[in-house]
């Protein structure tokens, strides 16, 4: 609203919604976020995928100004951050991991709360909340508390109110959560809606399934970041190293590769055992048959394209199998 | 300051209390309950104490000094004794708290212009220690002038007067219900603040609200303008009942009370900012509220004589809004005095508002961190 046009509120030339190299945030000795470089393309659905602790709330917190760095460098949408954090509030829109509307306003009164507070103009309000609330299905539920909604419908308004004043950036903090798939399904879709008409958007998410519809991802763990690129490009890069084991006794026969070098993870997916192993031109599998036969296990070990679990896996565990199985059932 | 988002949070807040019924019962509640309580229990008034009375003289006159002290309404006579030792007893036992004697040489003493009775006193309680002094004024006033006259020849009435000049009722009522504005405005208003911030911040609020372009200024005045207006229909009842019940008067003008009842509000509520800046849960906040309630209670002047605390601890209690606001409210209600010729107590109120506002303002900060 204040903001000067040529200081405030515009990507660069080259597109770039965010920029940041060196972050860093320690909290006492913990390094929350190590030196994390990032680069976000406009009008992109960029996706943070980790697990819990890795990062990504804080990270997601530093690059709208909620945070000051350690360490490091931050620009968004052309403003440093955080010394324009204040500039850069009417342009962004913030959906918190935790629903942080008021429960005990309506659906309606939050919206027109938001309204105000987002500087949306006053002749504008009405109509801007009624084509919200239609586009969010609100129709019947305006009058409703919003402590009283499903987490689902919680998560619609949530996003509602964090687009009310049409921000140009948009960060999401793991905002599906809690809700059921086929919400889930129907969020992202909204996503992409708003992709379409120029915003950009940061998501955050430990799903497998929605890192996968990104445009990019950055990989965090424990705050550092471990790999960025398309879907697409981080998958290809494991081309080779993906396997689908076939036995009789999939769990005895984990405990078998997992201890197999060169063996990255195991997981069991019904009654096969999908095995991820380092990048060394397919030497793992001649060992994979060994082992399985040493045991008395049959087996056989078939190749299978790569899917995003098994990038996540490639890059945060670096050799070691084992530790690696807790992350895994999570 | 941007007056839409200002008012944006004053809505939001009255939406929130017009939603929480507890609360907005207790806002009413709280002044009826407390003014009901402290003005009919708490009661410097003593009347009716079981007094037993030994007339050992038992001549016209004794009957009527005994009669006249009984009509100052303190004691009511429950015993009858012979002697002072049996009166002694019965105080002993708990039978009575008061006891009366009249020596049997009464009408020697009152010729003489000696003392003409004795009135014993259970000292245990020192309520109704100073009760029985003010029964001693009966006789020794009365028994000077007149020698063989009887009592009668005196107005009863004038020696009744000089009782009920000290007779606590009218005088704890009225002065407990202008310091009970001040108490129950102290209670309410600064636990309404402290927690307002910090259960934004435990329910998740917080982290969207200062992701808003919304100012540290906007947000804390608007949450302190909806309780100024609660503050004063507070206010209001109390004086309605006050003056239904006790016959408070208002001597002053009502504006004046008003005023510095606005005053009061605003202090209390900027501090209860102040402490909701920095408590990290709503249960700390309450702790801190009663830090500064317990001393605003008994350090201001409302239970205990200023004038009769050491200079230090008085010190202390000029810090406290509640002194100031004593001195103010008992002067316009009941000296009728103008809130103008206590201005250096409005000052306090208003620089104590102004510093706590502003620390709460700089100590709210729009980060995480």
């Amino acid at each position: 609203m204040t903001a000067q046009p040529h200081t405030g509120g515009t990507t660069d030339g080259d597109g770039v919604a965010i920029r940041a190299s060196g972050l860093t945030k320690r909290f006492g000795k913990l390094a929350a976020v190590d030196h994390v470089d990032l680069e976000v393309p406009a009008r992109h659905v960029y996706g943070f995928l980790g697990p819990n602790g890795s990062g990504k709330s804080t990270t997601i917190r530093m690059l709208c100004g909620l945070l000051t760095p350690t360490e490091g460098e931050i620009e968004v949408l052309g403003l440093r951050i955080p010394a324009q954090a204040d500039e850069l509030r009417s342009h962004i829109g913030y959906m918190t991991q935790k629903f942080s509307l008021f429960e005990d306003l309506t659906v309606r009164e939050n919206l027109e709360f938001l309204a105000a507070i987002q500087g949306v103009p006053k002749a504008k309000t009405k109509s801007r909340i009624d084509e919200l609330v239609e586009q969010y299905h609100f129709g019947d539920l305006q009058k409703q508390l919003a402590g009283t909604m499903s987490g689902g419908q919680k998560q619609r308004l949530g996003l509602a109110c964090a687009v009310i004043h049409e921000p140009e950036l948009l960060f999401l903090d793991e905002p599906t959560s809690a809700v059921d798939p086929e919400s889930r399904r129907d969020f992202w879709e909204k996503l992409f809606e708003l992709a379409d008409v120029g915003t950009t958007l940061l998501v955050s998410t430990h799903l497998m399934d929605e890192a996968e519809r990104c445009h990019r991802l950055a990989i965090l763990d424990r705050g550092t970041l471990v790999a960025d690129g398309t879907p697409d490009e981080l998958m290809a890069k494991l081309k080779g190293r993906t396997f689908l084991v076939e036995t009789a006794d999939p769990r005895r026969a984990q405990h078998v590769l997992v201890d197999v070098p060169g063996v990255l993870g195991v997981a069991q997916v019904g009654n096969t055992l999908r095995v991820l192993t380092a990048d060394d031109g397919g030497e793992a599998t001649q060992r994979m048959d060994k082992a399985l036969a040493d045991a008395g296990q049959k087996g056989e070990v078939m190749p299978a394209p790569p899917n995003l679990e098994d990038v996540f896996v490639a890059a945060t565990r670096n050799g070691d199998a084992k530790d690696d199985r807790r992350e895994h059932a999570a | 300051m941007n007056w839409r988002r200002l008012w944006a949070i004053v809505i939001k807040e009255l939406r929130q209390l017009g939603r929480d019924r507890i609360t907005l019962a207790m806002i009413v509640g709280i002044p009826v309950i407390q003014l009901v309580l402290f003005g009919y229990a708490i009661n410097l008034n003593l009347r009716g104490l079981d007094a037993g009375i030994a007339d050992q003289a038992n001549t016209a006159g004794s009957r009527a000094l005994v009669m006249d002290m009984l009509a100052t309404g303190v004691v009511t006579p429950v015993a009858r004794a012979d002697t002072p030792q049996q009166l002694m007893t019965m105080i002993r036992r708990g039978r009575i708290s008061i006891g009366i004697a009249v020596p049997p040489d009464f009408e020697r003493r009152r010729i003489d212009g000696r003392e003409l009775a004795q009135v014993l006193v259970d000292g245990s309680d020192t309520t109704v220690q100073g009760a029985a002094a003010q029964l001693a004024q009966v006789p020794i006033d009365s028994a000077v002038p007149d020698t063989r006259a009887p009592m009668t020849s005196t107005p009863p009435g004038a020696r009744i007067s000089v009782v009920s000049f000290y007779n606590p009722q009218r005088q704890s009522a009225i002065n407990i219900v202008p310091g009970l504005i001040g108490v129950i405005l102290t209670m309410t208003m600064v636990l309404f603040t402290a927690i307002a911030i910090v259960r934004e911040r435990e329910r998740g609020n917080m982290e969207l609200l200062i992701a808003t372009p919304l100012t540290s200024t906007e947000l804390m005045v608007g949450k302190v303008l909806p309780y100024v207006a609660i503050g004063l229909v507070q206010t209001s009842v109390i004086l309605v009942l006050g003056m239904w019940l006790f016959d408070v008067p208002i001597r002053g003008n009502v504006f004046d009370v008003y005023l510095a009842a606005g005053l009061l509000i605003l202090g209390n509520l900027s501090l209860g900012l102040l402490i909701s800046t920095q408590a990290r849960s709503q249960f700390q906040a309450m702790q801190m509220t009663f830090f500064v309630f317990l001393p605003s209670i008994l350090l201001s002047g409302f239970m205990f004589p200023f004038a009769g605390m050491p200079k230090v601890v008085q010190w202390i209690a000029e810090v406290l809004p509640l002194t100031h606001f004593l001195r103010l409210i008992r002067g316009v209600m009941l000296r009728g005095a103008g809130l103008w010729e206590m201005w250096i107590d409005v000052l306090a109120l208003a620089a104590f508002t102004l510093m706590m506002m502003t620390l709460a303002i700089l100590r709210f900060r729009k980060r995480l961190d």
